[in-house]
């Protein structure tokens, strides 16, 4: 795969080889009257891990629940550009945010089981997204697996999912989300609660579940971006005239491109610490 | 960075006095907190001592035939309360079918956002001051607003629906009926009020988690936020079930204080308070007994609706 078939700001050349299932086409977010995301254009190809970093603010969790519409929550919250999913506008008016949210599923920063039972965590989804009750028993243990939780839990599903240990619970809530087999995960970091066996066993996963599923993935760990992306995306923030400031995206590429041999000084500086 | 230190509040003479200061209040109002504990369960339980030891003469001479006997005789000093705990459990009963429902669907109406806030806190508002109403006002207006206002319906209960024996008596305004819907009113604002809060009090990334796994709204209503905020709930029915079957006033003015079990809802009936409010005052030493066992039982009724409400709560929270 070549570096320039991926939309970058700095290349307008749109036609990829690779099949992209999300795209961001001139994406602006803003909250009430502040602008915190602006103009970003990037496809997130197929069963590929896709990391964004950059400093904190700069709009990176902003950009990742415009993909699954969870923005949408927020009052006063406008989405400009477009955002597409397998080549349909998910802000389009016949689109239900509800079956956006059925195919692209989202892991959040801090563990949010329900306080409901292990088991039930899983079922829950699985359950409001037709899966069969009599499939239950299967999903659960299937999910459970695929999240590398299934041996620690697996004497225990009727306890509560709060009764496991935060990096337990992080599992869990990547076990639920992958129960519901949706076509990208996203994850807004997923392992910043964690500690580094914890962390270790989330990163396998994502290489696991890339076989399947496309992933976002949002990092503060440069090193966590350089295991498990294909492509990284750096944002930065920028403070206008009057002291605003908006994110944007710098610079799009492979992983080893970011980290090795940016285009842009601000990518430079930052991936090597010097930022700021 | 050396302005640290400068900026210290620890920094000066100040530094042994203060801390004395602080630790001071802070003893003193640990000490304040241990003993006001201690009061309250010092002061419920003299209540229940002294309450006992008056009703004590009663007790020996009624026992439990006292719970089971439908006389009550104050001439022949003959006495039983079944009627009444009947009457109390019932008009309870019949405010909790309407005030739960209504409560926690007002409650998940005014914790979401379906309403803009400008609306939702004023609404949320009035209805918790309808708690602030005094009990003889809200019998008041059942007697001269409601009572009117439902008849016309309770005649049709009756024409209509005559032969099920919960519409089985010809109305009169005064009955249980119509004390179990004031009473729904009354602990209306207790339901929603804690409700509202426990859900409320939900944290946010509970309701996100629900969305994102494709969940609609009322799906993670449903299913996720009342279940979480089940403990909560529960608690404020059972407050409301408290203040149901203690609340004197009103069931004095609206239950008709009739010494009777009927199985019509239209019939007047009598509860544990409204007996004691309506006899206590011209009762001889014999009737005070009984008046003061009766409410023993009430106070023993409200302890057992509490400890089963802790059970539940128990229960729910070790499935979940
Ligand atoms: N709900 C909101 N309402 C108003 N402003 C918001 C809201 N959420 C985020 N912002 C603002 O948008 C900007 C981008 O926030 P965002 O959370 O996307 O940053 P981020 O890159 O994820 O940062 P971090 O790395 O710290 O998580 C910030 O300036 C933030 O203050
Ligand atoms: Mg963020």
């Amino acid at each position: 795969m070549n570096s320039d078939t991926i939309n970058t700001p700095n290349s307008t050349s749109s036609n990829t080889t690779q099949e992209a299932i999300l795209r961001a086409e001139n994406v602006s977010v803003t909250y009430g009257s502040f602008q915190a995301l602006r103009g970003v254009t990037l496809d997130i190809p197929k069963n590929q891990v896709v990391a964004f970093i950059g400093p904190s603010g700069c709009g990176k969790s902003t950009l990742i629940r415009c993909f699954n519409r969870l923005n949408d929550l927020i009052p006063g919250t406008k989405v400009g550009g477009k955002v597409t999913y397998q080549g349909v506008d998910i802000y389009g008016d016949k689109v239900d945010p509800v079956q956006v949210r059925r195919r692209i599923g989202m892991v959040f920063q801090k563990p949010n089981p329900f306080p409901k039972s292990i088991y039930d965590n899983i079922a829950f989804g699985a359950k409001i997204n037709g899966y069969k009750k009599s499939e239950m028993d299967e999903i659960v243990e299937r999910s459970l697996r695929q999240a590398a939780l299934w041996e620690e839990v697996k004497d225990k599903l009727k306890e509560s999912g709060l009764s496991l240990s935060g990096g337990q619970q992080q599992r869990l809530c990547i076990a639920r989300t992958v129960a519901i087999e949706p076509d990208v995960v996203l994850m807004d970091e997923p392992a910043s609660a964690l500690d580094p066996i914890s962390t270790r066993k989330v990163e396998e996963l994502i290489q696991e579940l890339k076989e399947n599923y496309t992933i976002v993935i949002v990092t503060h760990n440069m090193q966590q971006a350089t295991r498990v992306a294909d492509l990284t995306a750096f944002f930065n923030a920028e403070a206008e005239e009057g002291g605003k400031r908006f994110g944007y995206l710098v610079e799009y590429n492979k992983t080893e491109a970011i980290f090795n041999n940016p285009k842009e000084e601000y990518t430079r500086q930052y991936v090597s610490g010097r930022f700021g | 960075m050396s302005s640290l230190a400068e900026h210290s509040p620890r920094k000066g003479q100040s530094l042994e006095k203060q801390v004395d200061t602080v630790r001071v209040f802070d003893q003193s109002f640990y000490w304040l907190a241990v003993i006001g504990a201690i009061g309250i369960g010092g002061v419920l339980l003299w209540i229940a001592v002294q309450i006992g030891l008056s009703a004590l003469p009663a007790i020996q001479s009624y026992g439990v035939d006292f719970l089971t006997t439908t006389t009550w005789d104050p001439v022949r000093n003959i006495y039983g309360v079944l009627p009444q705990i009947y009457g109390t459990l019932i008009s309870a009963a019949i405010a909790l079918v309407i005030a739960i429902p209504v409560g926690i669907g007002v409650a998940v109406f005014l914790s979401e956002n379906f309403l803009p806030n400008a609306v939702r806190t004023p609404i949320a508002l009035a209805i918790e001051l309808i708690a602030a109403v005094p009990s003889v006002v809200i019998g008041l207006w059942g007697i001269y607003v409601l009572i009117p206002f439902l008849r016309p319906f309770y005649n049709f209960l009756y024409e209509n629906f005559g032969w099920i024996p919960l519409f089985s008596t010809p109305p009169r305004g005064n009955s249980l009926l119509t004390l179990g819907l004031v009473l729904s009113v009354m602990i209306l604002p207790t339901i929603i009020a804690i409700s509202r809060g426990s859900l409320i009090a939900l944290p946010r990334d509970l309701r996100q988690g629900a969305l994102a796994l494709g969940a609609t709204r009322w799906e993670t209503i449903l299913r996720v936020l009342i279940p979480a905020a089940f403990s909560g709930i529960v608690g404020s029915i059972m407050l409301a079930l408290g203040r149901a079957m203690g609340e004197t006033m009103v069931a004095a003015m609206l239950v008709g204080n009739s010494n009777q079990i009927t199985p019509s809802l239209l019939a007047p009936g009598a509860t544990i308070a409204s007996l004691i409010a309506s006899q206590f005052g011209e009762a001889g030493r014999e009737q005070v007994a009984a008046l003061l066992y009766a409410g023993l039982i009430l106070m023993i009724l409200t302890l057992i609706v509490n400890i089963l409400a802790e059970i539940i709560i128990q229960k729910f929270q070790n499935v979940e």
